[in-house]
């Protein structure tokens, strides 16, 4: 591994801040031992345990901001009612963003743009998503009947609206992983993407084997510090992801698609899977970090979002925000010692792999001369991904950003970059500097 | 051996090439001559050479047949082909080779899977329904289809006898005797393909390109999968299917069906065209009497409609409308970014829909607000409506609706490339508003009038820069009538007829363009008719009647719902101008019929009374007595001479086409073709005719000129023919369409 010798980021006339440190609860595939909670639940576990490893006295956040994208209703502030229930002051006030998978990089960086600001020295952010339960809602029709019964003032009008209502009013509005602007879901767009870069199915699978298999490796070795133990209410303490499952080839190839039947290749197991989760992290100016005794983790450096056509280009935000973050940073791919992308599908990660490598994809939809260049796999994503540790959505981005620091600590690099993909034709990267050891 | 064999071949091929691939022969089709792959002779040939190679290869297990066009299949048969022809029994002959073919394609000892992407037609969906299974991409461009109907022709290469056993008795009636164009969805739900594969976006290659290559590969998967019978081509039928072929399987069922079918179209088509019912006769034939009775039918009837007045005209009018959908003036220096439309009426608010809807920004003005906001509703409802039949999302219709600004004054005109004002047709408002606007617009910018009947140069006389105005005349509604009438002046510029030409293809249009005078070619062919409409009516044919005639004659909307339709106060001023222009020529029925009916609120449609009342509800129209007695009042004694039923036909045909005629003689109209062009599909004049000039043609010139002697000498110079008529009746060689 490269020494930390190269040139820092830092820039006159900008702050330094700082990753103190970031921590996560166990991501749980929904419906397991999570199944009983509610949202800010998990979100208060993820404050929590933040504030025990940091031993950051509660009064000293100025502020907390926190991502969600399937929100339940009654906590529409999730941040808020987290906070409060962690034993934050109740003088911090705290806001929700959501950006649907890069709603805690959202939070992240709006506590960055914060600090940077000068308005506040220590900000939490995090992110939480629940899908053990989800609003699922009566239709337009029942709705507009229910809400007019408030109204009715005489029994007969009362019963002139119950009269109304017919069968089909009965039947419910679930929410589904999909794009409203299209109405095509997310998997569905997924396998035309891998099929559009000519992805096989064997490549995708050996994808997800792949992050599965460091996955394990990387929880057996340890490496997952940021995962805290999670006292369930009225059940076990929970202290692993509980996704993690290498299979075999064989059994991989035995899976029938999930999305475009029957001539698709994006599968259940080639696909992240619906996870219960949050993550928290500290960020901080670098003086205040250093005043209170801390040691940072990282450099949170450049950021960048982008979009596009969330039709036919919904998961490719990495290969747009890779170059654009690398430029900013005066960096090229070759100065990357860490890479943690998400892995949506592993059919969307190469994807955006043959993206990255093809100078005609650069040339015609980039604007570029050359082509970005991807990174080199032995650098990318070495303690698994969300295939395999599981992608509670607001919750990846904190989980990627907190991954790259303390790999960057273990293996001794200098610069590492995240990059994600969101729905809507969004995506997000960040160049992150190690903290001198 | 043998692959070495195939490529020396297929080197000397054109049209169909093929490769094997895993056992699997890929057979992809590609016209170089052509935008479209047609099922011409050469294209015939080589697809009997190549599918003979392939049978013959034992090494071939199962084949696909791909197109390398990105946005069609196969088009269809040749026209040309059928059009050279020149016997029944030729046509029959090359109806044979294509059954033939097809037989030999249904009865292939190997698979065969058609994949398709982009339009399948005709004998291109002959073709895929012979195949073994069908594959077909949900792309936009990808319809599947048998228009031959509209052709005046019928599916010919055994399309009448697979249909019905394919998709059901009464789904391919209606496929084969509307023509319509079914999409993928609804193509897989009625069992016409197997399996749909979706369009890919950007990747390492264009979308068009790898979509077809997608497609090659997921259907060189399946035909591997039939080969191996891994994949079954039979589907399991529901409950529902099976109960409809059980009842399909009693013969007085069927029974029932043609007949209420054939009843069904002699009461739309009137029995103008044989087409219709020579679908319905292979069908009925083939079901029951078997196949070789049925191919016989189907191949005998084809040869004979294609020797048929109706299926010349309707072909002239197809290659008509592809002429007219063509720019002949040049591309336009600029292209019309910005485009400001005045008035937001039902022409205004329409042309601002066909406008946004190709994401040309439009800016759309009226004077005051309750104008505008029902002119923005209607922009709204148009697309709306189309959100409802699926053809667009409701993303797309908000992203189009975002294209359009309505406002009350002239921000951000000194953007704007074209102006089309549709306001009052009154010439001292259209004076108002060509100074009103040139005040604000940018040098470049083109004033289009959007008019009627005023004449071009009348109002271009306000202009300070008349090369710069040119009339565009759309039809209502504008977002349904194909046609787009451009009027030039002699100080038009060619730049600005180039770019409303431009704009007008831009908005789906059929454009013909004509010379200026008072109004122009179409409305001047519809006043003189109209004026013998309401002549009959003063003779006392009642309404129903004189629509029930000119219906039965070929036009789809009768005279009297049309008058109400065109709006009965637009008639009596086109008809008061246009007699002020043309004089006692134009005359016939009283203008005052169509004035007091104003007077009294009878306006048309549009207003609930016309000559019919329009009730909410109750389908039946019925006729509007006030409008009656105004007739009686107004009573004139109907010629004995000439008032049967045909007489009065043809005195309302007569004179449309004897001023269509005329239009040509004075250089009005620049070619016959442009004229049946705009009288079909502006006026709907019957698409079974072809046209007023192929109506001459094929009617006889010296028929139609024997017949308005006649009626000259009953009412004088209005049915005098005009020199052009005269000179084509003395030479039966003289010929509008060769």
């Amino acid at each position: 591994m490269s020494a930390p010798s190269k040139k820092t980021l830092a820039k006159p006339g900008v702050k330094n801040i700082v990753l103190v440190d970031g921590v996560r609860t166990p991501f749980l595939q929904s419906g397991t031992t999570y199944a009983d909670l509610m949202p800010h639940d998990l979100a208060r576990a993820a404050l929590q345990g933040l504030l025990n490893r940091t031993g950051l006295p509660k009064d000293a956040v100025d502020y907390i901001v926190y991502g969600t994208v399937i929100q339940e209703v009654k906590t529409s502030n999730v941040a808020r009612e987290a906070a409060l229930g962690a034993g934050f002051s109740d003088k911090t006030p705290a806001h929700t963003v959501t950006m649907a998978c890069i709603s805690s990089n959202q939070a992240m960086t709006t506590a960055v743009g914060l600090i940077a600001a000068g308005q506040c020295d220590a900000v939490v952010a995090g992110g939480v998503e629940f899908m053990s339960d989800v609003p699922i809602r009566h239709s337009r029709k029942m709705r507009k009947t229910m809400l007019s019964l408030n109204k009715a003032k005489t029994l007969g009008a009362r019963l002139s609206l119950l009269g109304s209502i017919r069968l089909a009013h009965l039947s419910p509005e679930l929410p589904a992983v999909a794009e409203f602007s299209t109405a095509e879901t997310m998997g569905h767009s997924a396998d035309r993407l891998a099929a559009a870069f000519g992805v096989s199915r064997l490549e995708q699978d050996e994808f997800a084997l792949r992050s599965h298999t460091l996955a394990k490796k990387a929880q057996d070795g340890g490496m997952l510090s940021d995962v805290i133990s999670f006292k369930v209410p009225g059940r076990d303490i929970v202290s692993k992801d509980n996704g993690i499952r290498p299979a075999t080839m064989e059994q991989l190839a035995k899976l029938k698609p999930a999305f475009i039947k029957p001539h698709g290749t994006v599968t259940a197991a080639n696909s992240s899977f619906l996870t219960d989760g949050a993550s928290a992290v500290l960020i901080m100016s670098e003086e205040k970090a250093l005043a209170m005794g801390y040691k940072p983790k990282a450099y949170l450096r450049d950021f960048v979002y982008v979009s596009q056509d969330p039709k036919d280009q919904l998961l490719l935000g990495p290969t747009y925000a890779t170059p654009k973050v690398l430029e900013k940073s005066g960096l090229t791919l070759n100065d990357i010692d860490v890479f943690e992308f998400h892995e949506a599908f592993a059919g969307q990660i190469m994807a955006n792999l043959k993206a990255m490598e093809s100078d005609w994809f650069a040339q015609t939809y980039m604007g570029r001369k050359t082509k970005v260049g991807a990174p080199p796999m032995e650098k990318f994503n070495t303690w698994g991904g969300s295939l395999s540790l599981g992608h509670p959505f607001a919750a990846t981005g904190c989980r990627l950003v907190t991954t790259v620091a303390h790999r960057l600590q273990k293996e001794g690099g200098q610069y590492g970059l995240v990059a994600a993909c969101a729905a809507g034709g969004q995506g997000h990267a960040m160049v992150i500097e190690a903290y001198p050891q | 051996g043998g692959s070495l064999l195939c490529l020396s071949l297929s080197a000397a091929r054109t049209h169909v090439s093929y490769e094997v691939k895993d056992n699997v022969a890929v057979v992809r089709i590609n016209d170089p001559t052509s935008k479209v792959n047609t099922l011409s002779r050469h294209m015939q040939a080589e697809m009997v050479e190549v599918m003979n190679e392939i049978w013959g290869n034992a090494a071939v297990k199962s084949a696909v047949l791909i197109s390398r066009k990105p946005g069609c299949f196969i088009a269809g048969a040749d026209i040309n082909m059928i059009q050279a022809c020149k016997t029944a029994e030729e046509v029959t002959s090359l109806s044979q080779e294509g059954q033939k073919i097809f037989d030999q394609v249904e009865k292939s000892p190997i698979p065969i899977v058609a994949a398709i992407n982009g339009s399948c037609l005709g004998g291109g969906l002959e073709f895929a329904i012979a195949c073994q299974y069908r594959i077909a991409t949900k792309s936009k461009k990808t319809i599947l289809g048998t228009p031959e109907v509209m052709l005046g022709l019928l599916p010919g290469a055994g399309g009448t006898q697979r249909l019905p056993k394919m998709v059901g008795l009464p789904a391919a009636f209606d496929m084969m005797l509307t023509g319509k164009n079914i999409r993928p969805d609804k193509a897989k739900k009625m069992g016409l393909v197997h399996q749909l594969v979706d369009p890919l976006g950007p990747g390492l290659k264009s979308p068009e390109e790898r979509t077809i290559e997608y497609l090659e590969e997921v259907a060189v998967d399946f035909a591997k999968g039939l080969a191996g019978r891994k994949v079954t081509v039979e589907k399991k039928k529901g409950l529902v299917q099976k109960i409809q072929d059980f009842v399909m399987g009693l013969p007085p069922v069927r029974k029932q069906i043609y007949k209420t079918v054939h009843s069904k179209v002699m009461k739309q088509s009137k029995g103008l065209y044989p087409a219709p019912l020579k679908i319905i006769e292979c069908i009925q034939t083939g079901i029951e009497k078997g196949n070789a009775a049925g191919y016989l039918t189907e191949s005998q009837n084809f040869g004979k409609l294609a020797m048929t007045s109706e299926s010349r005209a309707l072909i002239g009018l197809y290659h008509g409308q592809v002429t007219c959908k063509k720019n002949h003036f040049g591309k336009p220096e600029r292209d019309v970014k910005k485009l400001a439309v005045l008035g937001a009426g039902l022409m205004g608010a329409g042309i601002a829909q066909v406008t946004i809807d190709k994401g040309v920004a439009t800016i759309l003005k009226d004077t005051t607000e309750e104008g505008l906001a029902r002119g923005h509703q209607q922009v709204y409802k148009g697309l709306n409506d189309k959100t409802k039949k699926k053809s667009l999302t409701t993303f797309e219709r908000d992203g189009i609706m975002s294209l359009l600004s309505g406002q009350l004054d002239y921000r951000d005109f000194e953007n704007a490339d074209m102006v089309i004002e549709a306001v009052f047709e009154d010439l001292s408002i259209k004076h108002k508003v060509v100074k009103e606007v040139e005040a604000v617009i940018p040098p470049h910018c083109i004033f289009a009038t959007n008019t009627s009947a005023l004449p071009i140069k009348d109002i271009a006389a306000a202009s300070k820069r008349p090369e710069k105005v040119i009339g565009m005349h759309y039809f209502s509604p504008v977002d349904k009538m194909q046609l787009l009438e451009i009027i030039t002046t002699n100080k038009t510029s060619k730049d600005t007829t180039a770019s409303a030409v431009a704009v007008g293809l831009k908005q789906g249009k059929v454009i013909i363009v004509v010379g200026d005078g008072p109004g122009f070619y179409t409305t001047r062919c519809l006043a003189p008719m109209l004026a013998e409409a309401v002549r009959a009516l003063q003779e006392g044919v009642g309404p129903k009647k004189l629509d029930s005639l000119t219906t039965g004659f070929g036009f789809p909307v009768g005279a009297a719902t049309l008058a109400d339709e065109v709006g009965i106060d637009v008639a009596a001023h086109v008809a008061e101008d246009l007699g002020k222009a043309f004089g006692t020529r134009f005359g016939g029925g009283n203008v005052e019929v169509l004035k007091m009916m104003v007077q009294k609120g009878f306006k048309g449609r549009k207003s609930g009374k016309g000559c019919y009342v329009y009730g909410a509800k109750s389908k039946e129209k019925k006729v509007n007595s006030g409008a009656e007695d105004i007739l009686k009042s107004f009573k004139l004694t109907a010629p004995p001479a000439v008032s049967a039923d045909e007489d009065i036909q043809y005195r309302l045909v007569s004179r449309f086409v004897n001023e269509a005629v005329l239009c040509l003689q004075e250089g009005i109209l620049p070619d016959p073709v442009q004229g049946d062009i705009g009288a079909v599909f502006g006026l709907g004049f019957p698409p079974c005719l072809g046209g007023p000039f192929r109506f001459v043609d094929s009617h006889g010139a010296d028929k139609l000129v024997q017949k308005m002697k006649r009626f000259e000498e009953a009412y004088g110079n209005q049915f005098t023919p005009c020199q052009l008529l005269l000179d084509h009746a003395k030479d039966s060689s003289k010929r509008f369409h060769k």
